[in-house]
């Protein structure tokens, strides 16, 4: 069954480079990613066997990631179909330079993002560092297409930008790698295998200087791919100049892929009895984070920045979580199933904005509840979640967050974690509020139609799991997501 | 019998000194298809400056008359320590390696002097250019010093050049490899070679080395372009012996085989000259920089 | 004192010297290809040059990836393109060479102080992958031209690439492949984006790539 999982969005992407027709290209696209949420859903009853010797296989971190990635791919896929059956082709103006520029062409959209779901997806099933960092890197090539989508001047340079950063960022990790074979070198070790299972096993015996400068470049190298500050340069270019669906994907599935890696090596110092060592660092990446994206999100003059920011801030509270342990690392799991839900539908939204009003100013956007109701109430829900607004999930995870800070006696920390948030929270609702209240903006004159249902379905339904996941967890989830915390030195 | 070997070993230096300028001249002139000046057009040349009169401006002072002296006898005294040949020298104590690099310091502090003495717009340009450069290829010098003083373990020529055999190769092979280059790019800096300077040129502008001595003529001039050829052939010594260590063969094939070298030398910074052009002067620092850092890795690997 | 491996890593470190001071984008190319065919034969040399058919494929994938091909690409896409120097770097020439050299110091003093790992035969292994590694970053963060910002990804990797060789005999094949087939995807499209760069601001000076700020 791991097989299929990797296969059908494989197939798929050869396939649609090699079809002709625009819809049955995309109906191949949203036929993929709803093959691969069934496949996954199927493994929730039933787990797959290993594959390749113990490399590949779906214990319950890589099940909840991936079933995050899977059904944030099929909500934006649905949303895919309705974009790309929109694009006009040929050459279109620039929002905001007025130059002339072009799409890629749609059989390289579609094929990328295939490959992108079916390289996330391995990096869910790697149980191996090496081809975990294989995948990881591929994730990376995978999606750097995409980016570049709308091929002017600024989408090229966030693309360099990315591709140039997170590769740099990568090569750190091989060598981390390379640290991790010689730290498991050590006699008693079961040979110099990299096999997450057997380093766990064989903790205690694991060289410790060399595992945690090993710890230390994973969390460098893939930190980059996660946005943690002072690394995070690439972010907000890149999710600003990307089209909405990849935006959305890169903020929901991406970072957390890279998170999971982060937290793979977590384990294996863990078992080592070096689990304050990386806790420490957590915190203080976290901490730095939050910091950081609050800065740049009081003022942003650009919506999608400013969501691109606060993926930066979220990443720091998942971070935060995991270094604070006990019942953090529980609300730090549900934190990243919440935001991926909350952050995708927030991308989506902004991309049905965008088209409307064709600029991404804070300050030329008005009126959005009059103009598109039903996009101005998803911002509008979207923004409540994203800062932590009960009912909503986040809400919960915060929570639970602050409340093991308090537990632990970090009051200090708590306070500042507090306050960050509170000063998030201002920025945000200020740029929100501006935009979805007041009369109806010059620039919505023309653009403004109807919003499909192909617009609002995928954004309306991540909202709505998100509430769901806030009022009522199912017992599967929660059995699932303690079992996660379990793994990750928490309960 | 040994203090005659000794007087040999400077009167070599000294003697066979301009033959090097002549070597390079003519192999320039064979790679041009030119017959080329006599072998011993230097020694000619110098005959002819030495019976010369001088002309002085009157703005100069007693510098200008000094300079040249000073220049002269600080490298007749570097030949004295440095051993030619397996042939033993006249002085010899613990660091003259130190006193070996200094003496041409102090030549070249001299001529900067005499240079700005003779009040000179061109003059002064060349000194600055001078002073810069070797400024930057005084430690790479040192550096290559600092080498074969580890490899060999003293720090005296008199001790480190019998040390020094061609059993280096698979000892520290790639170590000499490099302060051998390293060596080459002073050589060629000191001396006012291409691709550093360019001895032929006739445009003040471009000069470093012949703009400092515009203003000299006659005995002094003489006595600068001798003292050149003997700076010559000192750091050549200095290079060949290091890297062609040649020895046991007897007394008189020693100083042959040394001699050879030298002469070999010439041929190859005239063959250099020849197929390279001169570089600008804003990669000239870059190049002793990087001389500097072969030999930083030499002094590592060694 | 002087076997195979130490003579291929000073190729690496005068590899290394030479790219911080040319500016001759052909020339840089040229380097890193002769880096990359000196680091494909080094799990030979390690190994004693003992043939073994494993440690033959390697060599030989290694060579032909980053001796012939990388480079085969750069060299495509600069013939694309209108410059053939590097501009002026943020670290100037002469300074970035006395960086170099100065980092090289530091890397084999670090290279003392590290914990040996199990059964490394030369001395300068350590050192010089660190040196071969921090020469990639300063390509990187000072150079203006995309083109030798992938130079200096590519100088990383090699750097990287040494230590995982000299330390890691025995890693399976299979993730070898994928480590090099990674690489080679990241160039290709390096590559490639470099051209679109090239063909959209007519210059391919990152300096310059400033559009997008706070």
């Amino acid at each position: 069954m791991i097989w299929s999982l990797l296969l059908i969005p494989a197939a798929a992407a050869a396939a649609s480079l090699i079809i002709r027709g625009s819809l049955a290209r995309r109906v191949v696209l949203v036929a993929a990613a709803a093959g691969h949420t069934a496949v996954t859903l199927a493994a929730w009853t039933a787990r797959p066997k290993p594959l390749l010797n113990g490399w590949l296989l779906l214990d319950d971190p890589g099940l909840l990631f991936l079933t995050i990635t899977s059904l944030l791919f099929l909500a934006c896929s649905i949303y895919a179909f309705g974009y790309l059956a929109g694009d006009p082709g040929g050459k279109q103006q620039d929002f905001v330079e007025g130059l002339l520029f072009t799409n890629a062409p749609q059989a390289i959209f579609c094929a990328c993002l295939l490959a992108f779901l079916a390289t996330m997806t391995l990096v869910t099933l790697c149980q191996h560092f090496g081809l975990l960092w294989v995948a990881m890197e591929a994730t990376t090539l995978a999606s750097a297409p995409l980016i570049y989508y709308h091929r002017h001047r600024r989408s090229l340079e966030a693309t360099w930008k990315y591709l140039l950063i997170c590769s740099v960022g990568i090569a750190l990790a091989l060598l981390g790698n390379f640290f991790l074979v010689v730290a498991a070198s050590n006699p008693g070790t079961a040979g110099k295998s990299i096999v997450l299972s057997v380093l766990i096993e064989n903790g205690q015996a694991l060289d410790v200087p060399w595992l945690k400068a090993a710890f230390l470049f994973f969390l460098v190298g893939y930190g980059t791919k996660l946005g943690l500050a002072p690394l995070h340069t690439w972010l907000p270019d890149a999710h600003s100049e990307s089209p909405s669906v990849v935006s959305a994907l890169l903020s929901g599935a991406l970072l957390n892929c890279a998170f999971l890696g982060i937290l793979r090596s977590y384990q294996v110092c863990a078992a080592a009895g070096e689990a304050d060592f990386c806790r420490g660092l957590f915190v203080l990446f976290g901490l730095v984070s939050i910091g950081w994206a609050a800065v740049f999100m009081l003022g942003q003059a650009d919506f999608k920045r400013l969501l691109a920011y606060s993926s930066v801030e979220h990443v720091g509270i998942m971070a935060l979580g995991v270094g604070i342990g006990a019942d953090a690392v529980f609300g730090s799991m549900f934190h990243a199933v919440n935001h991926s839900l909350t952050k995708a539908m927030l991308f989506l939204a902004a991309g049905n904005i965008l088209a409307v009003y064709k600029t991404k100013s804070v300050g030329k956007v008005s009126g959005v509840l009059t103009v598109m109701p039903a996009t101005g109430m998803l911002w509008t829900a979207g923004f409540l979640a994203v800062t932590g607004i009960p009912p909503f999930g986040i809400f919960l995870s915060k929570f639970t967050i602050a409340k093991a800070m308090i537990d632990q006696g970090k009051t200090g920390l708590a306070a500042a974690f507090l306050a960050l948030l509170a000063l998030i929270f201002a920025a945000m609702s200020s740029v929100v509020l501006n935009m979805v209240h007041g009369r109806k903006s010059a620039e919505a004159g023309a653009g403004a139609k109807p919003a499909s249902l192909l617009e609002l379905l995928p954004p309306a339904a991540l909202g709505a799991a998100t509430l769901l996941l806030g009022l009522y967890i199912p017992p599967a989830v929660s059995r699932l997501l303690h079992g996660v915390a379990a793994a990750f030195g928490g309960r | 019998m040994t203090i005659l070997l000794k007087l040999l070993n400077t009167a070599a230096g000294l003697a066979f000194a301009p033959l090097l300028i002549g070597v390079i001249n003519r192999t320039k002139a064979w790679c041009a298809g030119r017959t080329g000046p006599p072998l011993l057009q230097p020694y000619h040349d110098l005959r002819k400056l030495f019976r010369k009169g001088a002309v002085y401006s009157e703005s100069s002072s007693w510098i200008l008359r000094a300079g040249p002296v000073v220049g002269l006898s600080a490298v007749v005294t570097a030949a004295t320590i440095i051993p030619f040949g397996g042939l033993p020298v006249l002085l010899s104590f613990n660091g003259d390696l130190i006193l070996f690099a200094y003496l041409f310091g102090l030549a070249r502090f001299f001529t900067i002097l005499m240079a700005l003495d003779s009040g000179s717009s061109f003059e002064g340009m060349g000194a600055s250019r001078e002073a810069a450069f070797s400024a930057l290829a005084e430690p790479v010098l040192l550096l290559t010093l600092a080498v074969i003083a580890k490899y060999t373990g003293q720090i005296s020529f008199s001790k480190i050049f019998p040390a020094i055999d061609f059993g280096y190769w698979p000892k520290a092979g790639p170590a000499f490899v490099l302060i051998g280059l390293a060596l080459l790019i002073v050589f060629l800096a000191e001396n006012a070679r291409i691709p550093v300077d360019d001895p032929n040129t006739h445009l003040e502008l471009t000069m470093i080395h012949e703009a400092m001595v515009l203003d000299h003529s006659g005995p002094d001039l003489g006595m600068i372009h001798y003292a050149a050829a003997v700076k010559m052939w000192l750091l050549g010594a200095l290079l060949t012996q290091i890297i062609v260590p040649v020895r046991g063969g007897g007394r008189l094939a020693d100083v042959a085989a040394a001699l050879l070298a030298m002469m070999l030398l010439a041929a190859v910074v005239g063959l250099i000259e020849s197929s390279m052009a001169r570089l600008r002067l804003q990669r000239v620092p870059q190049l002793l920089v990087g001389a500097a850092a072969l030999s930083i890795l030499a002094a590592i690997l060694v | 004192m002087t076997n195979s491996v130490d003579i291929l890593m000073i190729t690496l470190v005068l590899a290394n010297l030479a790219l911080l001071g040319i500016s001759r984008l052909n020339t840089c190319i040229r380097i890193v290809a002769a880096q990359g065919i000196a680091l494909g034969l080094l799990p030979l040399a390690l190994n004693g040059w003992r043939p073994g058919w494993h440690l033959i494929l390697f060599s030989l994938l290694l060579i032909g990836l980053k001796g012939i091909v990388f480079p085969a690409i750069l060299v495509k896409t600069l013939r694309d393109l209108k410059t053939s120097r590097e501009i002026e770097p943020f670290i100037g020439y002469g300074a970035s060479i006395a960086a170099g050299a100065v980092a090289l110091v530091v890397c084999m003093w670090l290279g003392s102080r590290l914990p040996r790992p199990v059964d490394v035969s030369s001395s300068l292994l350590v050192p010089v992958a660190l040196f071969t590694i921090m020469s990639g970053f300063l390509l990187i963060i000072s150079r203006k031209k995309a083109l030798t910002q992938v130079l200096g990804y590519l100088v990383l990797e090699n750097g990287i690439f040494a230590f995982g060789v000299a330390l890691v005999e025995e890693q399976p094949f299979l993730v070898e492949i994928g480590i090099l087939l990674d690489v080679f995807a990241a160039v290709f499209i390096m590559g490639i984006a470099i051209f679109h760069i090239n063909r959209e601001f007519d210059h391919i000076d990152t300096d310059k790539l400033s559009n997008l700020r706070t």
